[in-house]
């Protein structure tokens, strides 16, 4: 069954707050750990399969965090027409941004994203007239879906789930189909994914376009459940809490994504109380894993039990791809 | 107006001479190794923060400098044995985020012994403005163009005059040949990771009188730095610390002709553009292609 | 798109003109032309360095030539970019493997088949009716190629697992996949033993006839004149000698070339 996993995930995410009734824990943190993983999924989809780093994915998030805030305090809109905005402001944003940054490579396209995450957060900042700077946006409305108005937190807890596990969804189906495989392929080897009539520079910005679609979606719900956006929450440590999220599970893994962004969610809000500890193990834990398990400990894990179990059926262990 | 523009390039000069320095730590590094490092921020603000602590704790200048630089290189030294040789072989992400790891584990480490307070260090030979043709100068800034020199001038002499040098050059040409010819690989990677945190160290004791230190100064830093070394032409050292001061008096234009808030976005916007139309860099870059 | 049945036409199906393409200031290419014709095996071969494998490398887009022209049923190809070369009728395999190991070997050879789907992002992420029958279709289309390279079995293995000599093949079947007019296959004999490289002859002679026109950079001489129709002899980026095996193995200047000069074959 290929979707097996995901209707286990959806059945554990719904289940969660039937089994811990008005507990803050699981819908404030679930939340949180929700936007998260749509972010996560995103990044993964151009980091892990099209294997093309992003330092500065923030910015999206951000740029999908503004347009609602400021769409909807400013200018009134409603928040769903606003969300909308955003998704078509980031989208664009992206595509013109792909063509001349994807043609980069290893380095050079880290330095340029770094460079991209830099500018938007300096933009945040100093254009105070848009962005209220420094201080931010405040008093942002609550969510409306067709009259609906999202509010308390449970249910937004049930908004962003049901956003996340249809970004997850999305994401299992693209990495499952002919445009996936287009680019996994250029990530496995451009020369021959050209030869087969990948238009390999058109397959990278398809998923430089659709990470930074799933960011802006988490930015537009960000805004409206925080009711308030400043710049602190789209700078270059969250672009780099963002990559760690996906490294960290495993890349080129959807719901190793999953996990990354899960894991790290929870571990930054059990060392809230250590808060001048929360660098020291953030940075510990990403050379760790990146030094002792560089496919990720989601996917590190599950093949070590795939291999485990072939091992007690007797047959023959699967090499590691 | 012309005074104004001298002031702007005096003061862009001095913050280049710093860019320099880093840039220049980043290519050795990247030179011996194709490792970006990341955390050669976090050596600039490891040199100013040991240092302010060792002249606090009553020690004279150049002691706690010269400690100050020491301790860095051990951390250069410690980094390169424990997250860069075990990973040796992977690929330039996993690289990047290894470096990245360490930069925030460092900046950790800083944040637990310093705390989060802004600190600084007294100007080398007091802070009376020097008059120099209707431009203000720091004497700090002397310090700094100064000492840039004569380390830019010592690295290009070891480079060029020094067996050791030349070792580490034919390393970043061609390891395997390197190797062939009876240079040792990980003793010339670990040269090229104490040399630039020496480097990035005595950088950052350079600027501290100029500008506060935190736990968090090495961030920008770094990445002005790394930007300095792409502009340059990754991999070319001497083009490192040409892009340095291109860098450092483009952003003082910046922020003194368009806006003081912006110039972090001006020097970014303006790497963007070498990386999409010249991304070798401006100075040429080293003979072997690694891209 | 579909292969087309080979046509009785005195056109050659690739025919390349003056072809130059220089390194610095050294001719890899030295104004090479050479035709072939619709449905043949046509081998091309030549000491390291003589400029078979910079042949294909333009052939493909990969390098852009100073000057000629690569004209493919009728039409330029100098100029285009591989994945639009791609798309008029020609594949390749490579002489350093270029799978994508991050996959399996059905999934290699699916991405073969890419200019035969349709790629709707939002079709494929919303998995429309459409995409879904069009996964079956890639599938069976790919069992197919896998089939005719008697790799069947090995569908659904990832691509890194398989020993060097099914890798090869591997990137044969992914090219067919593509339902080429032109395969170009770039020393597949490589790395095989003598069972591996029989096969690997069978296999080419059965590309052929099932329309495919083959073209073939090969050190392996009793292949190469076992199973080609025609051969090419490249020396120092120049055609030496252009003939039926019988020609060239006569031909006084390849032997001298061969015997005279320190050329060895990897045999």
């Amino acid at each position: 069954m290929r979707l097996a996993g995901f209707y286990a995930f959806a059945a554990a995410v719904a289940l969660l707050p039937a089994l811990f009734p008005d507990n803050y824990f699981v819908v404030v943190i679930g939340a949180s750990a929700g936007l998260n993983v749509i972010l996560a999924v995103g990044l993964n989809l151009l980091m892990g399969y099209a294997g093309q780093i992003s330092l500065g994915h923030a910015a999206f998030f951000g740029v999908g965090a503004y347009a609602s805030a400021i769409l909807t305090t400013r200018f009134g809109w409603p928040s769903l027409l606003a969300l909308a905005a955003g998704l078509l402001a980031a989208g664009l944003l992206a595509w013109g941004f792909a063509r001349p940054i994807l043609r980069l490579r290893g380095h050079y396209l880290a330095m340029a994203t770094l460079g991209f995450g830099v500018i938007a957060h300096v933009v945040m900042v100093q254009a105070t007239h848009w962005t209220g700077g420094p201080d931010g946006l405040a008093g942002i409305p609550p969510l409306n879906v067709l009259g609906w108005r999202v509010e308390g937190d449970l249910q937004w807890y049930g908004v962003i789930m049901a956003a996340m596990l249809l970004a997850v969804w999305l994401s299992l189906n693209l990495v499952d189909s002919q445009v996936g495989r287009a680019l996994r392929a250029v990530h496995g080897s451009e020369f021959a994914a050209q030869m087969m009539g990948v238009d390999t520079a058109r397959a990278k910005t398809q998923a430089f376009v659709v990470s930074a679609l799933f960011a802006a979606f988490a930015g537009s719900l960000f805004a409206h459940q925080q009711a308030f956006v400043s710049p602190d929450s789209f700078n270059l440590a969250v672009s780099v809490e963002l990559v760690t999220m996906v490294v960290l599970g495993g890349l080129a893994s959807t719901f190793g994504a999953v996990c990354g962004a899960i894991a790290l969610t929870l571990l930054q809000q059990g060392l809230v109380v250590f808060e001048d500890y929360e660098m020291l193990v953030h940075g510990a834990l990403l050379m760790a894993v990146m030094i002792f398990m560089p496919q990720g400990l989601f996917v590190g894990l599950t093949q070590a039990v795939r291999r485990l179990g072939s091992a007690l059926v007797g047959s023959k262990p699967p090499a590691a791809a | 107006m012309p005074e104004q523009l001298f002031q702007f390039l005096v003061t862009g000069i001095t913050i280049g001479s710093l860019y320099a320095l880093v840039g220049l730590g980043f290519a050795l590094i990247y030179n011996a190794s194709d490792v970006v490092n990341f955390a050669q921020g976090e050596f600039v603000m490891l040199g100013a923060m040991t240092a302010i602590a060792l002249l606090n704790a009553g020690l004279p200048l150049l002691v706690a400098a010269v400690i100050a630089t020491l301790l860095t290189v051990g951390v250069g030294l410690l980094l390169e044995r424990f997250a860069i040789e075990p990973a040796a072989g992977a690929s330039v992400v996993t690289t990047i985020i290894i470096t990245i790891g360490a930069a925030i584990f460092l900046r950790g480490v800083a944040l637990l012994l310093w705390g989060k307070d802004f600190h600084s260090l007294k100007p080398f030979s007091g802070d009376a403005p020097i008059q120099i043709g209707g431009a203000t100068v720091l004497p700090q800034s002397l310090w700094v163009l100064g000492v840039t020199v004569v380390l830019v001038a010592l690295v290009r002499a070891f480079f060029n005059r020094t067996l050791l040098g030349k070792a580490l050059l034919a390393c970043a040409f061609n390891r395997t040949a390197a190797q062939a010819v009876g240079i040792n690989v990980k003793v010339m990677l670990r040269l090229a990771y104490g040399l630039s945190a020496g480097l990035g160290a005595l950088a950052g004791i350079l600027i501290a009188p100029i500008t506060f230190s935190s736990y968090e100064a090495g961030v920008m830093l770094g990445l002005k730095g790394f930007s300095a070394a792409i502009v340059g032409g990754i991999g070319n050292p001497m083009g490192a610390v040409a892009g340095g001061v291109l860098l450092g008096v483009l952003e003082a234009l910046g922020a003194g002709l368009v806006s003081s808030g912006y110039k972090d976005a001006i020097a970014f916007l303006f790497v963007l553009m070498v990386l999409f139309f010249e991304p070798t860099g401006l100075f040429g870059h080293k003979a072997s292609e690694r891209v | 798109m579909t292969a087309l049945p080979p046509r009785a036409s005195s056109l050659p199906l690739l025919a390349v003109t003056g072809l130059e393409q220089s390194f610095g200031g050294v001719m890899a290419l030295a104004g090479v032309s050479f035709q072939v014709a619709e449905g043949l095996i046509y081998a091309v071969i030549g000491p390291n360095g003589a400029g078979k494998t910079t042949l294909f490398n333009a052939l493909c887009g990969f390098y852009q030539p100073s000057a000629g022209s690569i004209r493919f049923a009728d039409r330029e190809l100098l100029g285009l970019p591989p994945y639009r070369i791609a798309a008029r009728g020609v594949a390749r395999t490579f002489q350093n493997l270029q799978l994508f190991f991050n996959m399996t070997v059905i999934e290699n050879v699916m991405v073969g088949c890419h200019l035969r789907a349709k790629t709707h992002l939002f079709a494929a992420a919303l998995r429309l009716p459409g995409i879904r029958r069009q996964e079956h279709q890639l599938r069976a289309w790919a069992m197919e190629a896998l089939e005719l390279c008697e790799l069947a079995d090995r569908a659904g293995q990832p691509a890194s697992a398989l020993p060097y000599g099914l890798m090869k093949r591997v990137e044969i079947a992914r090219a067919l996949a593509a339902k080429p007019r032109l395969l170009l296959l770039d020393e597949p004999a490589a790395g095989l033993n003598d069972t591996e490289t029989l096969a690997l002859r069978d296999l080419i002679a059965r590309i052929r006839d099932s329309g495919v026109t083959v073209l073939l950079v090969e050190h392996h001489m009793p292949l190469v004149m076992g199973v080609s129709d025609r051969l090419l002899v490249l020396d120092y980026g120049s055609v030496l000698a252009e003939g039926t095996p019988a020609d060239i193995q006569n031909d006084a200047r390849v032997v001298a070339a061969y015997l005279g000069g320190a050329v060895s074959y990897a045999v």
